[in-house]
């Protein structure tokens, strides 16, 4: 007997004002997810596919929990809905999980809502065994996210803000740095927007450091049929949403990454304003 | 008989460009009579050879000339599950017309069967009076077919006639495979597709979209939960690209990414989040029916130029006849013999330039056909801000990577004995364009049916 699936939402929790976690029946992708797998959602009969990390999930409640910033349309809808609304469509767990092993000592690094996706890899990590040092970055304050979450998974917190509002002043690359001098590092791992990733990988390659990236590209499908989603690795294409998300990070094109990335950024930027200017997006207050 | 082959209604070039509207309106009543008449009931029907699932096509020809439609639409049924879809899509002129009578012997225009076929299927589905096929009573046995495309429709309605509970597991999250996120509306319309799914509802068959088999859940999982076998209908559909520099420029889609954007995703209306960026100069590399419909789509949103180039000649092309025909129609540019060798951009990286390379042809390859082979020195180059790259498709590895101990070839595909189309996981059947690579709607079907014949023969032997 298969009852008709209901992705609904049965818990909502605003980290700022643009950042919420949702944690969404779906017991089938609770079960079989594993660190490193992400969803594909659609909102509505008119929605895009998007991809989503999934950041935890509770096998027995059969719920998985998302942490999706606002950026456009589509993430603006998924953080419009209240508890008791259903998601249109979900699929997963997409992607190939990240290969834990135990390997001495691990880096860490998130930047803005990639700290979201950096969460589950980092607690596999440290149930592996491996000492975590883990660094997390964004512009100011109140975008830096899940600081007790990953702190209660990590040996070594660093957190990192552009204007010193929080933590220590300064970018990514310089938190890393510090650590790096401190003590040898076996392997890092990184997860944030295109730029970022692109010097943490320079950063890490400076110090022969074994480096993976977990990429952020647009997607549609999410299951290798549609090409939207490749990169250059080693000078082969790669299909992030099949191949990856991660790869060696010191073999990605991230150059290419991020021309791919802005894609669609006019008609994007477009339909979002026309959003904003038909619904209510203003300060909902953070709980 | 001296009556000539009807013709097919069509929607005027100028005008179809426009919107999505079907471009072959159908036939009418007296038309279809009057073609129908034209069948002269061989006592040795050479058509049905044509046909890959066999369909008794002077008998519901001869229903059509009598005016019965509904019962020609019944016979019909009898051995294909989605009529209205193929009676669209079929390559006819290879297939059921080659082996007419009057192709073979009188050299002669075929009988139109295609045609008939579609009319009779349409009359049905407008009477609203669908007929269900009689469904042995359930016996209780849980199967599940992978994947939503002809061939697991076709299967699915075959095992819920033999009284099987049957689900269907769908990725996407629309059921219908490559006939929804494919071929577009202009050829074949999604409610023609919808009302068979709506039949095959009807008769019990259970559908579970946003479901990925190998992902979502896997063979043992489900298995645990009942399941006796399975038909993996999972399609090939992975692009192929060139591997030739600047191939990862913006503005160089895939025709599957193109045509799901548009067809699955619909982008090119006003209210759907999902943008498509089409150029003014649009080119499709390619010569095949989905190099065809992306050509023709480009066309619709506005192209100027929308050219299709191809390293063979227009003879070797392997689209359909009629989709080659509308295209001309419709102002699309032939480029034959003649590959792109690289992309150029702009300094955002958007595709502006390709650089062409003429072809001539050769020795016959293992095709068969004349292989094309560079002129050195003949390089072109020519605008473009779209480009689509249609140069074929690769199976869908997700079931086999999940099955280690699933035979496949070095292609990828799904090995199957030809006749039971049993794979090497006994309760593992296959078919459709994970067995054979990119091939048609109608050997999926065909391959949809063995299998659910063949699996019921397993299942009765096996005592499931
Ligand atoms: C495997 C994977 C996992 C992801 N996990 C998360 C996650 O856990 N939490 C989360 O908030 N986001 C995540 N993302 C990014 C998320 O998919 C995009 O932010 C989302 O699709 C944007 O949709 P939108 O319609 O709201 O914005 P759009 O209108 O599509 O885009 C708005 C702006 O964001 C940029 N943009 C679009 N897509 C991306 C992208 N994929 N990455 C970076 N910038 C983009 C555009 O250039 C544009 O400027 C993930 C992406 C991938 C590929
Ligand atoms: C643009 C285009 C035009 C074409 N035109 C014609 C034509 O005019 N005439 C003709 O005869 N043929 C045509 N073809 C070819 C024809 O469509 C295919 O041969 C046919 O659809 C194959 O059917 P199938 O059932 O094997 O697979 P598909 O139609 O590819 O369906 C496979 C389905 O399985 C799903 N799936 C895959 N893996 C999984 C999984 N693990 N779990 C769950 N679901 C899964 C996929 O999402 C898909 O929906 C065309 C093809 C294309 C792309
Ligand atoms: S199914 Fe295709 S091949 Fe068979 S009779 Fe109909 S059009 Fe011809
Ligand atoms: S071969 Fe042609 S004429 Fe003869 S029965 Fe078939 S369709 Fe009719
Ligand atoms: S998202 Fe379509 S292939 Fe990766």
């Amino acid at each position: 007997e298969y009852p008709l699936i209901m992705f609904k939402i049965v818990n909502k929790e605003f980290f700022s004002e643009n950042v919420v976690k949702l944690e969404i029946h779906a017991p089938r992708i609770a079960k079989a997810r594993r660190a490193g797998h992400f969803v594909i959602l659609k909102i509505g009969d008119k929605g895009e596919r998007f991809p989503l990390t999934i950041a935890g999930a509770d096998r027995e409640k059969g719920t998985i929990t998302l942490v999706v910033q606002k950026v456009g349309v589509s993430s603006r809808k998924l953080s419009a809905l209240e508890v008791g609304d259903s998601i249109t469509d979900l699929v997963g767990p997409l992607g190939q999980a990240t290969h834990i092993q135990h390997k001495g000592t691990i880096l860490a690094c998130g930047g803005g809502v990639g700290v979201a996706p950096l969460l589950p890899i980092v607690e596999a990590y440290k149930k592996a065994g491996n000492r975590v040092i883990t660094v997390i970055a964004a512009r100011s304050k109140d975008l830096i996210i899940l600081e007790d979450q990953i702190r209660s998974f990590s040996d070594e917190l660093i957190v990192m803000t552009d204007d010193g509002s929080h933590g220590q002043k300064g970018l990514v690359t310089e938190g890393m740095e510090a650590a790096i001098a401190k003590e040898k590092i076996d392997e890092a791992i990184i997860i944030g927007p295109a730029v970022m990733m692109k010097f943490a990988a320079l950063t890490t390659k400076k110090h022969n450091i074994p480096t993976m990236a977990s990429l952020n590209t647009i997607m549609v499908d999410g299951t290798g049929m549609c090409g939207a989603c490749r990169i250059t690795v080693a000078g082969k294409t790669k299909f992030v949403c099949v191949d990856g998300p991660e790869f060696d990070a010191h073999e990605v094109d991230f150059d290419e990454m991020l021309l791919r990335l802005n894609g669609y950024k006019e008609i994007e930027k477009a339909a979002e304003s026309n959003y904003l200017k038909t619904n209510n997006d203003s300060c909902q207050i953070p709980s | 008989t001296g009556l000539r082959r009807v013709k097919m209604n069509e929607v005027d070039a100028r005008e179809r460009i426009t919107s999505y509207v079907e471009v072959n309106s159908g036939l009418t009543k007296e038309q279809a009579q009057i073609e129908a008449s034209r069948c002269i009931d061989c006592p040795n029907p050479t058509c049905i050879t044509g046909c890959p699932v066999e369909i008794n096509i002077p008998k519901f020809i001869k229903r059509i000339e009598q005016g019965d439609f509904l019962e020609a639409a019944k016979v019909l049924k009898e051995t294909s599950t989605l009529p209205a879809v193929c009676g669209r899509v079929c390559p006819q002129e290879k297939q059921c017309e080659a082996n007419c009578f009057y192709t073979l012997k009188l050299k002669k225009d075929p009988v139109a069967i295609g045609y008939l076929e579609r009319f009779a299927a349409d009359y049905e589905q407008a009477s609203g009076e669908i007929s269900i096929p009689e469904i042995n009573e359930k016996n209780g046995i849980k199967v599940g077919c992978i994947g939503s495309g002809p061939a697991g429709l076709t299967f699915a309605g075959e095992m819920a006639k033999m009284g099987y509970e049957v689900t269907v597991f769908e990725a996407l999250h629309e059921i219908g495979g490559v006939l929804k996120y494919g071929i577009p509306e202009f050829r074949l319309p999604n409610h023609i597709v919808d009302v068979e799914i709506d039949a095959l509802k009807r008769m019990g068959v259970q559908f579970e979209t946003n479901f990925i088999v190998g992902k979502t859940a896997a063979i043992e999982d489900l298995k645990e939960e009942g399941f006796k076998a399975f038909f993996a209908g999972s399609g090939a559909g992975l692009p192929r690209f060139m591997g030739i520099p600047g191939e990862n420029y913006l503005g160089i889609l895939s025709s599957n990414e193109y045509l799901t954007r548009i067809n699955l995703m619909q982008a090119a209306e006003h209210d759907s989040d999902t943008p498509v960026v089409s150029g003014k100069n649009v080119m499709v590399i390619g010569g095949g029916n989905t190099a065809m419909d992306s050509v023709r789509t480009a066309k619709r949103l506005g192209a100027k130029r929308a050219m299709i180039v191809y390293r063979r000649s227009m003879d070797e092309m392997p689209a359909r006849i009629e989709e080659i025909e509308h295209a001309k129609e419709e102002g699309i540019e032939f480029m034959t013999l003649a590959n792109p060798i690289e992309y150029f951009a702009d300094k955002n990286g958007r595709v502006n330039q390709v650089k062409i390379q003429k072809m001539e042809l050769g020795e016959p390859d293992a095709s068969g056909r004349r292989r094309p082979v560079p002129i050195e020195g003949s390089e072109e180059i020519i605008e473009a801000e779209t480009v689509v790259v249609s140069v074929g498709v690769s199976p869908n590895p997700i079931v086999p990577d999940s099955l280690p101990d699933l035979e496949t070839t070095k292609w990828g595909t799904i090995v199957v004995n030809p006749h039971s189309l049993q794979s090497s996981i006994p309760e593992m059947f296959a078919g459709g364009d994970i067995v054979r690579g990119g091939a048609t709607v109608i050997l999926a079907m065909g391959d949809g049916r063995r299998a659910a014949q063949a699996m019921h023969k397993y299942l009765k032997n096996n005592k499931a």
